[in-house]
């Protein structure tokens, strides 16, 4: 069936900020959508509140509106621009909701808006646990037994007939509290009679676990002439019990024989059926019982996936490209499968390698939360890797996590682990079990000892033993003959261990490692990504290194060559080549943005003629697509992979700036092996790193720092801050992300400081600044030729100086920062700029306090907020720094500041927090960061944005209600006008005793409860108010050293029941702003695109 | 280890490492795209005369055991994979795929860049190659593999044809509605448990059987198995199948179909490297239902050969449009160049046998079964 006709207008709803479980997979299958449909010749409609997003950027959608992703923001869009279809399947599960409540208010119907993809009744069948129940029973198919009970009786009776183990589930309890698992009677009777004691009304659920099962997933898609395909499986080395986002996996499937898969893959497609998804790709998720291959059926998602994108980038099937396409009508048959050219995308892609998915985990920014894994997803990104065996791509994937391992290797010394030790890190999922295995292995430890204590396949274990046994052999034969025979190399290389690995066990470095290994001829060959496993020739530019016999990348590139060459227009001799490094695994710190800047500069290079080629191990971002440069290396981020990268592709430039920290940390070294790094260079970096040289630099300009200091010691660290007066900003030198800073208020504090920074500094000095108390802190990105530089963009923090930039709120253009203050902030920059000969992007930190200007940080490279940015002012910085990094003047641009200071919109960026997902962890910000992602906010008035982007973040102001104010003595007369502000616009104020008494000595009705949990049993506290859900928002500022126990549980308590929290009074202010203008008038939206016209 | 070499025709060589076998083995070198079913793939007799490689690279993952069989031993003559698993994993494994090779006394090749095999016959086309522990000398090897003999123009179905006739011993409990003929070319033993699953009860029949001997059990309908080789050389069967046209319903599936279609006054012609995989889209235009199928073929009937006249194509090839399978507009005749029975692959085209128990009821009720 060709495409429909019906419809004109779509409208496709993103999934907004990166949060722990929905992360950029979702720009990928949105950007995948809006480009195809567009191309088909629709008009698109785009929603999304994440502004680092590519389908964000203008030229993806016809009309794209950064705005909150609610049902009312959603319906103001649909009221303005009258969509025929909406398409809820490619936005993650934000996407999937939104339109559900859309539905179920009748604003569909209201406006005559159809349901792309999956309509209602599908989407309710699949999420709802009974519906689904039913449907897969219906079909024949089995899911986990379980039965309610109210009693013990009926508990005693429904667990004889489901069988040990079990899971005893209260209702109605938060987070799960009174449940767990019973082996025996004994376990149960105590468990379950917990259980009904604190379930709300006495109703337990008894489920058959399955903990331990093997789990599977298949990524299924269907056409509406009910053609159905499998583009992938995937099976979990983590067994059940493991949250699949957490768990390492494998494509393909491995330990099914073909009437196994068969069976999975027969009840996968009656499941989609049943379900009724029409069009487009769902994820089906099984447990296989290890011993008599009983299969059940987990769930169901009806849309695109996390798996959707890795089984996309596993096998180069583009399933957001064509769920888009079978949403508007096409078939499969009628889609053409673009890496073959001439077979239709009606076929299941077949892999001639395997693949492997590691989770990227974040636990050492929490250090209250524990890093066992559960039901709850807890990583914030992933790698993935492709090898020909599952050894090379397990090592591969280990050293792209850049967590510091280079491969399964192992960081202690297993002799210093007990064995009890090692006993509970198999046993109780956690983020390095993976490594626990390998000193189980080094202890001597069978398979069958790790499996029982695990339960990961001996499949696995037994790759992983052959990799450990290979490890011992190359050790042995070192000591015996000092070297390694080639043949014993090569077969390392295949067996996936890195240079870095086998060097070191040589005692040489690694750059005469590499030397010397390709003296052998022992080189990396790359192969192609191509859906048919070589049966068809294949067009697409997709590599991946192995060590085989036949190299490719030559081979296609030739052929690209040509095909280049034959074009109309193009240029005579061979066209020049810049290589981009992407920002491997997301992580705190280092996510979206950077990928975004990636794809920019992909984007404009490829504009301007050049061959751009892409390394990266994210799958799932955008710059992993296969078309959106003209080369994708899918490759982990380290010396070895890269270098064997430019080794095939002789690059005229490396560009090391966008992708985050990790390739800048390549910088150094590439440059040194004479890799061509074009832009800002190495040793402009390198001085913006150095303390010592900086300050010097920022001296010899006539600029100021906050004073400073380094320690190499404890006593040298007294001294310094002593010297430099309290309170002082500590942190440890080359750390990423703000990693382990601290502020710090007395010599007390600054001693466990240096203490606990001990483990991360690693012998690095320590370094000390004056912290700045109540300056206003200032980011800068601009962009600069070594000439030339504009200031595109200053953003004033809503947060106080001290507060990592990553996790602060701000306002661009700047809310409260005078004109001169402003044309200052330009003046400097632009002498930074020209004293450091950046050419590309610049990120300034300054803080203001009173009429000084203090330059915090400098970093010569992309930043995090050069998206923002880019959309709030309309000017694509990191296309436009590309171009100078290959040789453009910025004058080429015609940019001018005229522009920039008659904006008529304000744009506001909040972080989106992932404190929910690790309990127990106190809610305060620091220098450290700790958001995952964040959200955009834009109107014409400040107060407007503020309140969007609260929205936006899921923190939405309240109109009405209490507001709990606690703040420290210092914050105190400052608040009182806000209080008095808050109670005019009809809200009722609670505070403790001390601010109470302030509040109400200065005419602002106040009542008065008990902190925390004190008072009288029956009296109010705050914990109750909490728990009441009577507190609608709370201000509560912390201070330095001061015990606060009782108001970590506040905040936790707070983020439990979804309360806004505030912890700075420049937040308070910003949040009574938007109270406000949300009380004024109804709230607007309008495009991206109408703001630039203006 | 021992070192073993894999020898092609036109003198492109892999070396790689034997399992227990050693000797020198040679045949029509084809690669197989599917990522399961290994042991499917081993015992199905339409390998016969072939060394099979392997594309997914991790082979044996879960071993072998006693169902997955497609005939009673293994046919191919020489296995090729990237690397064979040392310890499988699968509730219903007996034992592992190295053992079993081992014990059938296949030569196997394992090290192989698969990939840059594939990509060499996918250019090349499929040729004769050897697999050699024994003699790793590149003149010598040129020799012997220039002696080996051709798949064009050979027949491999007597050597896999059963020798005596035999009844198909299906599940006990399925009630047998029907008595079906079959021609042993080389028969998968799915193809025998689908049919006695619908009510069949299969006479297997050698291939060289004559249509008298066949018409003697008073069959209701006649199936055409698959099997290795050329179909052309085939030609016994093919005189047969001319006998019984329009006397009996006749189902066909890939050698099947292809001597039906030369039975038919088509011709055959060998595909470049053929189709052996298991995600092959095939478009049903009966009711236009696109299937993803297993095949494993070699040859193809020539559409422009026979589509004129009384044949109609029923199924179409998407990847690369051939037929894929055929229907006789007045006489009961149906039969499928894909493999409906899988095993292995997808179970999509499994519905296809009801054509064969449409047409038997048709015939039964018109009452002119012979």
């Amino acid at each position: 069936m060709p495409k429909r006709t019906d419809i004109k207008k779509i409208l496709i709803i993103g999934s907004g900020p990166i949060v722990i479980g929905q992360a950029c997979e979702f720009d990928y299958s949105g950007t995948q959508a809006c480009r195809v449909l567009k191309e088909e010749g629709f008009e698109i409609v785009l929603v999304n509140s994440n502004p680092a997003t590519i389908m964000t950027d203008p030229e993806i959608a016809d009309q794209t509106y950064i705005e909150p992703l609610t049902p009312e923001f959603v319906e103001y869009v649909i009221e303005k621009e009258r969509p025929c279809a909406i398409l809820p399947t490619l936005g993650g599960q934000t996407a999937l909701n939104i339109a559900m409540k859309l539905y179920e208010n009748k604003v569909l119907e209201k406006y005559n808006v159809k349901m792309l993809g999956a309509d209602y009744d599908v989407i309710k069948k699949a999420e709802d646990r009974q519906c689904f129940k039913e449907a897969i029973l219906k079909i024949g198919l089995e899911v986990p037994e379980s039965e309610f009970a109210y009693s013990m009786e009926e508990a005693r009776v429904a667990v004889k007939k489901i069988g040990y183990p079990v899971i005893i589930r209260p209702s109605y309890t938060l987070g799960g509290t009174g449940g767990g698992f019973a082996h025996n009677d004994k376990e149960f009777e105590k468990i379950a009679s917990l259980g009904l004691e604190s379930s709300m009304n006495s109703e337990i659920i008894i489920e058959e676990s399955i903990v331990g099962w093997k789990e599977y997933e298949l990524e299924v898609m269907r056409d509406n002439k009910d053609n159905v395909v499998i583009v992938c499986s995937i099976e979990n080395l983590d067994p059940m019990g493991v949250h699949t986002g957490d768990s390492i996996t494998v494509a393909p499937a491995q330990t099914l024989t073909d009437k196994e898969y068969q069976i999975m893959r027969n009840a996968s497609l009656a499941i989609i059926r049943e379900i009724g998804v029409e069009t487009g790709g769902s994820n089906i998720q099984f447990a296989i019982d290890p011993t008599n291959g009983r299969m059940i059926v987990i769930e169901m998602n009806p849309r695109v996936s996390r798996s959707s994108a890795l089984a996309s980038k596993a096998t180069g099937f583009p399933i957001a490209k064509f769920a888009a396409k079978l949403a508007v009508g096409y078939s499969l048959d009628e889609i053409q499968n673009d890496i073959t050219r001439e077979t239709p995308a009606s076929f299941e892609p077949t892999i001639d390698y395997c693949v492997v998915k590691a989770p990227r985990f974040t636990f050492e920014k929490f250090p209250e939360a524990k890093d066992i894994l559960g039901v709850q997803m807890k990583s914030v990104g992933e790698t993935m890797a492709i090898g020909r065996t599952f050894k090379e791509a397990l090592q591969k994937s280990l050293r792209g996590l850049e967590i510091g391992h280079i491969g399964f290797d192992n960081k202690l010394d297993f002799n210093d682990i007990p064995d009890e030790k090692i006993e509970t890190r198999l046993k109780e999922p956690n983020a390095s079990r993976i490594f626990y295995i390998k000193y189980a292995l080094q202890k001597g430890w069978s398979i069958e000892r790790i499996f029982d204590l695990s339960k990961i396949d001996c499949w696995f274990l037994a790759h992983m033993e052959q990799i450990f046994n290979l490890e011992k052999e190359i050790v042995t034969t070192i000591e015996k003959e000092k070297d390694v025979p080639d043949d014993l190399l090569r077969k390392a290389k295949e067996y996936g261990f890195s240079d870095a690995q086998l060097s070191k066990m040589l005692g040489i470095t690694e750059v005469e490692f590499r030397a010397k290994r390709k003296e052998k001829g022992i080189i990396a060959t790359f192969k192609l990504v191509d859906t048919c496993a070589a049966e068809f020739e294949a067009y697409t530019p997709y590599f991946y290194s192995t060590y085989e016999t036949e190299d490719e990348a030559c081979l296609q590139i030739a052929k690209f060559d040509k095909e280049k060459a034959c074009l109309p227009g193009a240029s005579v001799g061979k066209r020049k080549r810049i290589m981009i490094l992407g920002g491997g695994p997301n992580r705190i710190g280092q996510g979206i943005e950077f990928d975004y800047c990636c794809c920019h500069a992909s984007f404009a290079l490829g504009e301007m003629g050049y061959d751009t080629i892409m390394v990266n191990s994210n799958p799932e971002t955008v710059s992993t697509d296969y078309d959106i440069s003209d080369r994708l290396y899918f490759e982990p981020l380290t010396f070895e992979d890269v270098m064997n990268i430019v080794d095939v592709e002789n690059p005229d430039g490396v560009i090391v700036q966008f992708g985050g920290q990790t390739p800048l940390n390549l910088a150094k070294r590439l440059s040194d092996a004479g890799v061509p790094i074009i832009g800002t260079s190495v040793e402009s970096i390198d001085l913006a790193e150095d303390r010592e040289k900086f300050s010097k630099l920022i001296k010899e300009l006539g600029l100021i720092q906050p004073e400073n200091g380094f320690a190499n010691s404890a006593e040298e660290a007294v001294e310094v801050a002593k010297k430099i007066g309290y309170p002082v900003l500590a942190r440890p030198s080359y750390v990423l992300g703000g990693r382990a800073m601290k502020i710090v208020y007395s010599k007390e504090g600054l001693l466990s400081f240096v203490e606990e920074a001990k483990e991360v500094s690693q012998g690095h000095p320590i370094l000390i600044d004056k912290f700045i108390e109540d300056a206003v802190e200032v980011d800068v990105d601009a962009m600069s030729d070594g000439n030339d530089t504009f200031v595109a963009g200053i953003m004033e923090h809503i947060e106080n100086a001290g507060i990592h930039s990553g996790d602060s709120a701000c306002v661009l253009p700047p809310a409260t920062i005078s004109e001169i203050m402003v044309q200052q902030i330009r003046e400097e920059t632009r002498r930074i700029a020209k004293a450091l000969n950046v050419i590309g992007l610049l990120n300034i930190q300054f803080a203001i306090k009173g009429r000084r200007l203090y330059v915090l940080e400098v970093n010569p490279r992309a930043s995090r907020t050069v998206p923002f940015v880019s959309k709030a002012t309309g000017m694509q910085l990191a296309k436009m720094a590309a171009q100078i990094m290959v040789g453009e003047p910025l004058s080429k641009f015609n940019l001018s500041y005229d522009k920039l200071d008659n904006m008529k919109h304000f744009s506001v960026k909040e972080s989106v927090l992932p404190f929910s997902k690790f309990s127990g962890v106190d809610i305060v910000l620091g220098p450290e960061m700790k958001s995952t992602g964040e959200v955009m906010g834009i109107a014409a008035t400040f107060g407007e944005a503020y309140a969007k982007s609260q929205t936006s973040a899921y923190q939405e102001l309240p109109q009405k209600g209490k507001i709990f104010i606690s703040v420290n003595d210092e914050d105190k007369r400052a608040i009182v006008f806000m209080a008095k502000r808050l109670a005019d616009l009809g809200f009722s104020i609670v505070s403790t005793r001390g601010t109470a008494k302030v509040l109400r000595s200065n005419g602002v009705e106040t009542e008065e409860v008990a902190r925390y949990d004190q008072g009288a049993k029956n009296s109010l506290n705050t914990m109750r108010l909490l728990e009441n859900n009577e507190i609608k928002l709370i201000i509560n500022t912390p201070s330095g050293q001061r015990s606060q126990s009782d108001m970590r549980s506040i905040r936790a308590a707070a983020n439990l029941h979804n309360v806004p929290c505030i912890t700075t009074l420049q937040g308070a202010w910003a949040a009574i702003n938007g109270i406000e203008s949300r009380k004024i008038k109804k709230f607007s939206v309008q495009s991206l695109q109408q703001y630039y016209i203006g | 280890m021992k070192k073993a070499i894999l020898f092609l025709e036109d003198g492109r060589y892999f070396y790689g490492q034997a399992l227990s076998a050693t000797g020198d083995t040679s045949g029509e070198v084809v690669f197989n795209t599917s990522m399961t079913g290994y042991q499917e793939i081993l015992t199905d007799p339409s390998y016969a005369g072939q060394i099979v490689a392997m594309t997914y690279p991790l082979i044996g993952n879960y071993g072998v055991n006693e169902e997955d069989v497609e005939s009673n031993k293994i046919h191919l003559k020489g296995f090729v994979v990237k690397e064979f698993c040392r310890r499988h994993s699968n509730f219903r494994a007996t034992k592992s795929l190295i053992d079993y090779l081992d014990e059938n006394k296949i030569i196997a090749i394992e090290g192989i860049d698969t990939r840059a095999l594939t990509r060499h016959i996918r250019e090349k086309g499929a040729m004769k190659a050897l697999i050699s522990t024994e003699d790793l000398d590149l003149k010598s090897l040129q020799g012997k593999v220039n002696k080996a003999p051709s798949m064009e123009g050979s027949d491999w179905v007597e050597k896999v044809s059963v020798q005596e006739k035999y009844v198909w011993k299906g599940e006990e409990r399925t009630e047998i509605k029907y008595k079906v003929a079959a021609i042993d070319c080389g028969i998968k033993f799915n193809i025998l448990r689908i049919l006695s699953r619908l009510g069949c009860e299969v006479h297997v029949f050698p291939a060289k059987t004559s249509a008298k001997e066949l018409l003697a059990i008073k069959p209701d309908g006649l199936f055409v198995s698959n099997g290795p080789g050329d179909p052309a050389a085939v030609t016994y069967v093919i005189e047969t199948l001319k006998q019984l046209f329009g006397k009996i319903p006749i189902f066909g599936i890939c050698l099947g179909h292809q001597m039906l279609g030369l039975a038919l006054g088509g011709k055959t012609f060998k595909l470049k490297f053929g189709h052996h995989g298991a995600n092959h889209p095939v478009k049903h235009l009966m009711d236009g239902r696109i299937g993803i199928t297993s095949q494993n073929h070699g040859f193809c009937v020539d559409i422009d050969s026979i589509k004129e006249g009384d044949i109609e194509i029923v199924d179409i090839n998407l990847n690369d449009n051939t037929a894929e399978g055929l229907r006789h507009k007045k006489y009961p005749i149906i039969s499928f160049q894909h493999h409906p029975e899988a095993a292995p692959g997808p179970h999509d085209v499994q519905y296809l046998f009801k054509y064969f128990i449409e047409m038997i009821e048709e015939s039964k009720k018109a009452g002119k079964h012979a």
